[in-house]
């Protein structure tokens, strides 16, 4: 595994086998923060059923190993991943992951807020929710917007 | 030639996901887009102008005025909702 590494899968994925792997980065960690994302099983419109992610496959990839390197010019980051899931997905699935491994807490803690806050703001993914009501793709939200940007005042 | 790439809610209203576009006389993104709206008709105006649809080039995300080349990547796709 390289030191920062990013992986689009359709599968799930073990939390502890992924943490595993980046404590054995380095003989000098000190802290593995984590982020589990999962699939809610209701929104403010309806019950959710399902739900099918698509996205930009290379840009995504791409897009979100930027957030890693910026994070990593930002803290003390030995090692860190994201795996991040699509195609159909139902409540209570685990759809995104995100380990940061580092010499102290604090810099695990903000660097894995960070990574998740970009993410959300900049890779190419889109999410249609599957519900009692019918498809609907998901709208992005300001609040989103809004906690990246916390990050560069 | 251009490579031009839809996702998500607005590859469903375009009903296609890829094409190539072989007139390389449009400069920039938006030129496309304009030519895109010019070729397939005033239903694709609607979805490619809809507010804040995002274009990429070569699969990062550029204004409307970023230049275009020959054998470009271009993909237009709504706000991301990932995570």
């Amino acid at each position: 595994m390289q030191t920062l590494s990013v992986t689009v899968q359709q599968q799930d994925f073990s939390v502890d086998a992924e943490n595993e792997q980046l404590l054995r980065q380095s003989d000098n960690i000190g802290a593995v923060a984590n982020f589990v994302g999962v699939v809610r099983v209701s929104n403010a419109h309806s019950t959710v059923t399902a739900m099918h992610l698509e996205h930009y496959p290379g840009m995504t990839e791409k897009s979100i190993l930027q957030v890693l390197q910026n994070a990593q010019r930002r803290w003390q980051v030995t090692a860190a991943r994201v795996i991040h899931r699509v195609g159909r997905l139902r409540p209570g699935d685990r759809i995104v992951y995100v380990g940061v491994a580092s010499e102290h807490r604090h810099a695990a803690f903000e660097a894995c807020a960070y990574i998740m806050d970009y993410l959300k703001l900049q890779a190419p993914f889109w999410k249609k929710e599957i519900t009692s009501n019918g498809a609907r793709w998901v709208d992005a939200r300001k609040a989103d917007a809004a906690a990246a940007r916390r990050w560069v005042e | 030639m251009f490579k031009i790439l839809f996702f998500a809610k607005l590859r469903e209203q375009l009903g296609t996901a890829a094409m190539s576009v072989a007139d390389e006389s449009v400069t920039t993104a938006a030129q496309l887009r304009q030519l895109l709206v010019d070729t397939n008709g005033e239903r694709w105006r609607a979805s490619l102008f809809a507010d804040n649809i995002i274009v990429a080039v070569n699969q990062e995300v550029v204004d409307w005025s970023h230049p275009l080349q020959a054998g470009d990547e271009i993909a237009f796709f709504p706000p991301v909702t990932g995570g």
